[in-house]
């Protein structure tokens, strides 16, 4: 039942280069994802027997998969309005690209087998690229040139990674082998050096997928130049997915008894990445950028809340559902107020709550929600990682966080604030919130709001079972 | 056999400098072909003549040896390019620094917890150098697709590790990462002409505007 869930985006790819009707090819999207939406509650509902040695489904990966899947059924909605209103750039090339893009995603996600996943993260990036050009401005290419350069080699050297973790086992006498659920079992025989430089060659590639400090550089270009929805994309699923494959790792050096190694590398990439994105929000003009580095930000709450351990733990599952889906939100909406006042930078924005009735209070809501004020989702997980901070005696480290997380929410007020508030220039801005364009960030922020006020067990349970995973069992 | 594989390891390490000392981007794409197509050969002299390896070695030889070169000779010839003027550091130093991480690399493999049967292999020296020197190739050019030739190497120092652990990638993974590098390579021969089109040259160094 899984290989359904990768074969046939790949098929609905193929018939989006078939058919001849633009509207029928913009309309594949939200279809095709909302029945990968729906396939995906199924599976881990546990309605199907799934057990292979190459995909399966484990606590984290339900997450993951259930995030990625909603956030691009929502993007899917989004899509086709979008692409409506450019007919002049076409979706030939987009809608295939998004939809292989969905394919490899879900891979990466259900893998169990480090090659596999390997292979599948290496063809987010080869799908991907095409979507961050998709405006084909000089902009859009150095950014998509970036992007392309930088995310391969970062992924060549998590090859190298995954590799070397095949030579610990072979160094350690086990029987060689890049299945997962075999590498667990055999992790205490692993040769340690070579483990540890596995781990630190994937925390490396994976980190610069998933856009770590000092890892990042490629992600303000390519989140700022590409369209909203390919940001949304990327900045909420496509990241979550690095951050799983990293995961991984931390899981095997945990079942080798190393596992703090790992969590102190992730502590300090993931503190080194608050520094950075809390540098680069002050006064940033331009409003994607911001969202961008606000995205390096969130990926270093994960990291931290995963480095501390405990309670911070089961926060940074939580944070990682509600990043997504706030950050998915945000992009969309800054999509759409990008085209009513044709430019993201702050000085032409201005005014967005009056000139967009609708989406201009979504972005106001998201940056209120993604900077952790109440009662949003992230307030209550980036809550949960500083109570695991302090809890964990760490009292330096936590207020270390909390002072960059004031300048971050500070800088980003800035910005926010000016672009929203005021008198637009313009009075009539040359596009109008249109419904098909404002419902899937809506969505999104109700969600949001959902989760920060109410976590059903369920999701409780699942995301209790997915720290459990991460954790020493002694 | 043995003699034999440490002389191709050891052709590969010339190539390595030839590409570092080479302004010629014609003569560069050629002898990165000619280094994968060396290293195509390398599961069949390591593992002996089995279904993988030889499935491996052809794979990789129509891959790294034919297809992507061909790509990349076409990216040229659209483009209208020959040489690669200017490198951000020169030729000669770049050369230097290749021998000292090529020396590096041999120094660092004997510390290497290495299993008995690699150790008097030249494999994971080979490996590291042509890591290395792929790297350099990145960082010291400007021209585009100098730097897709740095990240070949970089992928075919990779490579040779991967030999050494074949038994750990089942073929289906194996082919699955060849295609991954063809595709890859293929769009960024699309950027490449892409950079062309829009600004009559491939200088990296033009590809400055996004900064804070």
């Amino acid at each position: 039942m899984l290989v359904v869930l990768i074969i046939f985006p790949l098929i609905a790819a193929a018939i989006s280069l078939a058919i001849p009707w633009y509207q029928a090819r913009s309309w594949l999207l939200p279809l095709s994802s909302g029945l990968h939406l729906l396939l995906s509650v199924l599976l881990c509902l546990g309605r199907f027997p799934l057990e292979s040695s190459w995909i399966g489904l484990d606590a984290l990966s339900r997450l993951v998969l259930l995030v990625t899947s909603l956030l691009f059924f929502a993007c899917g909605v989004y899509a086709v309005g979008y692409l409506n209103l450019r007919r002049d750039r076409g979706n030939k090339v987009m809608v295939p690209c998004l939809l292989v893009f969905l394919s490899a995603m879900t891979l990466a996600v259900v893998a169990r087998h480090m090659g596999v996943m390997w292979l599948a993260v290496e063809a987010t990036t080869i799908s991907s690229a095409p979507l961050i050009y998709y405006n084909r401005s000089r902009l859009s290419i150095e950014a998509t040139w970036k992007y392309l350069l930088i995310c391969s080699v970062g992924i060549a050297l998590a090859m190298l990674g995954i590799l070397f973790i095949a030579y610990a086992a072979l160094g350690g006498g086990a029987p060689v082998s890049l299945q997962f659920d075999t590498l667990l079992t055999v992790a205490t025989t692993l040769s340690k050096p070579w483990l540890h430089a596995g781990f630190v060659f994937l925390l490396v590639g994976f980190g610069t997928k998933m856009g770590l400090a000092p890892l990042h550089s490629w992600k303000p270009d390519a989140y700022g130049e590409a369209p909203g929805l390919v940001g949304a994309l990327l900045a909420g699923g496509l990241t979550s997915v690095a951050f799983l494959a990293i995961l991984r790792g931390v899981q095997l050096m945990t079942a080798a008894g190393e596992g703090d190694m790992a969590r102190q590398a992730l502590l300090g990439m993931g503190l080194l990445s608050l520094l950075v994105a809390s540098i680069f929000m002050i006064r940033q003009p331009d409003i994607k950028r911001m969202l961008a580095y606000s995205s390096v930000e969130h990926m270093g709450l994960l990291a931290i809340g995963v480095g501390i351990g405990g309670i911070a733990t089961f926060g940074a599952m939580l944070h990682l559902i509600n990043n997504a889906l706030t950050k998915g939100g945000l992009f969309l909406a800054a999509g759409n107020i990008q085209r009513a006042f044709a430019s993201k930078r702050l000085s032409e924005v201005r005014g967005a709550l009056k000139a967009l009735p609708i989406s201009g209070p979504i972005f106001l809501a998201g940056f209120l929600a993604i900077t952790g004020s109440p009662p949003f989702g992230p307030f209550m997980s980036e809550f949960t990682i500083l109570r695991g901070v302090f809890s964990s005696g760490h009292m330096i480290i936590g207020l270390v966080m909390l002072i960059f997380l004031a300048t971050v929410f500070i800088g980003m007020g800035t910005t926010v604030l000016a672009a929203t508030q005021g008198e637009p220039e313009h009075k009539t801005p040359e596009f109008k919130d249109s419904f098909m364009l404002y419902i899937a960030p809506l969505i999104l922020i109700l969600l949001i709001l959902l989760i920060g006020v109410y976590i059903p067990a369920p999701l409780q349970h699942a995301l209790q079972q997915a720290a459990d995973l991460l954790e020493v069992h002694p | 056999m043995m003699e034999f594989t440490n002389l191709l390891l050891l052709t590969v390490i010339l190539i390595n400098f030839f590409t570092l000392g080479s302004s010629r981007l014609v003569a560069c794409i050629r002898i990165v072909a000619l280094q994968g197509a060396l290293l195509a050969l390398l599961p069949l002299l390591t593992h002996g003549l089995s279904f993988h390896s030889i499935l491996l070695s052809a794979g990789a030889f129509c891959f790294k040896g034919i297809l992507i070169p061909w790509l990349l000779l076409r990216a040229v010839r659209e483009v209208r390019i020959r040489r690669e003027v200017e490198p951000i550091i020169g030729f000669v130093p770049t050369l230097i620094l290749g021998a000292l991480t090529t020396a590096g690399a041999f120094l660092f493999a004997d510390f290497l917890p290495l299993v008995a049967e690699h150790h008097d292999g030249l494999y994971v020296p080979v490996a590291l150098a042509t890591m290395f020197a792929g790297f350099l190739l990145l960082i010291t050019r400007r021209k585009a697709i100098t730097q897709v030739l740095g990240y070949l190497m970089l992928e075919n120092g990779i490579f040779i590790i991967g030999v050494l652990l074949s038994e750990a990638l089942p073929l289906m993974v194996e082919g699955g990462v060849l295609l991954d590098l063809l595709v890859g390579v293929f769009v960024m021969g699309i950027v490449l002409n892409q950079i062309n089109r829009e600004f009559s040259s491939l200088d990296t160094e033009r590809l400055s505007a996004l900064k804070e």
